[in-house]
């Protein structure tokens, strides 16, 4: 794994973030993430998106022609919606029921037509079938993340229904952490809720790399041209 | 003459991705149609038989469905579909949806099932929009209210009874939440009452159906006007009551 792809990996999770530093798609963040299930299942939904609208683009990249790209990038972005649609639907039926209306919403999340574009369009077939892969993944930890968070606090659960995404084997899933009696905390549960748990991961996030670029500031500070050359 | 040629190029190359992804897409869809007409089958014959058991009745319940012209009683403004059960040709229950239109949060849909001598089967909500963790008590994974209605029938509890207690009624309210309970046992007991006015049309087995399908368009344009009706008249229930 050579580093271009080691920054690929790390853009798509950390750095490029699409739920907290692009801020795209958060239509379907804020509105499915009411548990970690439902999250699961629309960030599964996305990154299967990303990676084949990656991987389809960058195989067609030679053979489109600049005034079309885009409502070829969108033909083929709604195709593979459409038929992850119907895949659910036929399924994960129940699931489909809950997450039913954000499934062709992927269509108009700008992250996937963004990296169609900014990257698929202009790189190797494996690069952009990773970065389809990373970015997704970084959607959906966010998704799982803030649909965990609010579950936890809203309904004092984790894991409940997971039998709509593995079966009837996963029934006993379900985690009553805060104990059987906890009243629920509606607010993390409704959109406010989404909203103040998305504002809280960003700044979670920022003050992370805040620390971080302080730290990095400090130990380069004495001696700054040694740190340079082994930077370089 | 080469812009003729590009644009030729791109019209016919927009064209092929086209009609590549609707063969995609076509595909697919020839190929999960089945499961997923199968799959919405089954969950409303699962949704019927928590109301009816499948062990009271002997015939195809998706079958024997009927259109019900819409009502003011059940709060529809559209034909909607009602299923009979029988038991050896016998009609033994009817299955039919209610709308409670003053919930919390919107209308809350529902699917009322009543025995031949008017006793109600069980009632289910389909779809609502009540708060999550106060109103949505009414669903049954959420806590076992709404099993409460099964048994009950307009002489019991009388009438005036037909309420959640704060109104002086029988039904228990939820903490926090009043007006999804009394939304829905109102709507439950108009049910029971369109049930009861139209007894003999529900438990026919010939049943006029086409008259329903050839009366359709005249009641499609009146619904308009129904609706409107509707909505005052809940309001000045409710403000009554």
């Amino acid at each position: 794994m050579n580093t271009e792809q080691q920054t690929i990996i790390k853009n798509g999770l950390w750095t490029n973030n699409v739920a907290l530093v692009q801020l795209l798609g958060l239509c379907p963040l804020l509105a499915v993430t009411s548990t970690f299930i439902n999250g699961l299942g629309l960030g599964i939904a996305t990154l299967i998106t990303l990676v084949l609208s990656n991987t389809f683009v960058s195989i067609i990249r030679h053979w489109t022609r600049p005034e079309v790209r885009i409502p070829i990038f969108i033909l083929i972005i709604a195709s593979i919606v459409t038929a992850i649609e119907l895949a659910m639907n036929a399924w994960f039926y129940e699931l489909f029921l809950i997450l039913g209306i954000f499934i062709p919403l992927i269509v108009t999340n700008c992250s996937i037509l963004a990296r169609a574009e900014s990257f698929a369009s202009r790189n190797p077939v494996f690069d952009s079938a990773l970065d389809g892969f990373m970015m997704g993944m970084g959607f959906l930890l966010v998704l799982v993340l803030l649909g965990g968070l609010r579950e936890i606090i809203g309904h004092g659960t984790l894991f409940s229904n997971a039998h709509l995404m593995f079966g009837p084997a996963a029934n006993d899933f379900e985690l009553s952490l805060l104990g059987d009696d906890y009243p629920g905390f509606l607010i993390a549960i409704l959109p406010p809720g989404a909203f103040i748990g998305l504002g809280l991961l960003i700044a979670g996030k920022n003050s992370i790399e805040r620390y971080r670029s302080k730290k990095v500031v400090l130990v380069s500070a004495p001696s700054k041209p040694a740190e340079a050359s082994a930077a370089s | 003459m080469n812009i003729h040629k590009q644009v030729t190029t791109t019209a016919l190359l927009l064209m092929l991705f086209a009609t590549i992804g609707a063969a995609a897409v076509g595909f697919i869809y020839d190929h999960t149609y089945e499961t997923i007409k199968q799959n919405e089958r089954q969950a409303l014959l699962d949704q019927l038989n928590n109301i009816v058991p499948a062990s009271h009745y002997d015939n195809n319940l998706l079958e024997d469905s009927f259109k019900l012209a819409p009502d003011t009683l059940l709060g529809t403004t559209e034909p909607t579909a009602a299923y009979r059960a029988k038991k050896q040709g016998e009609p033994i229950a009817i299955i039919f949806p209610a709308i409670a239109p003053n919930g919390y949060n919107g209308s809350i849909h529902l699917l009322v099932g009543v025995y031949r001598d008017g006793t109600v089967a069980g009632v289910r909500v389909i779809r609502h929009r009540e708060t999550p963790g106060l109103g949505d008590a009414i669903e049954t994974s959420r806590s076992d209210w709404i099993t409460h209605f099964a048994g009950k029938s307009l002489g019991r509890p009388p009438g005036k009874q037909w309420k959640v207690k704060r109104d002086g009624g029988q039904f228990d309210q939820f903490t926090g939440a009043t007006i999804t309970p009394r939304a829905v046992v109102k709507s439950v007991h108009s049910a029971l009452l369109y049930f009861e006015a139209n007894k003999k049309m529900l438990l026919k087995d010939e049943v006029v159906d086409e008259d329903v399908k050839d009366d359709k368009d005249i009641d499609t344009k009146d619904s308009h006007e129904e609706q409107k009706d509707t909505g005052s008249s809940s309001d000045t229930d409710e403000s009554g009551s």
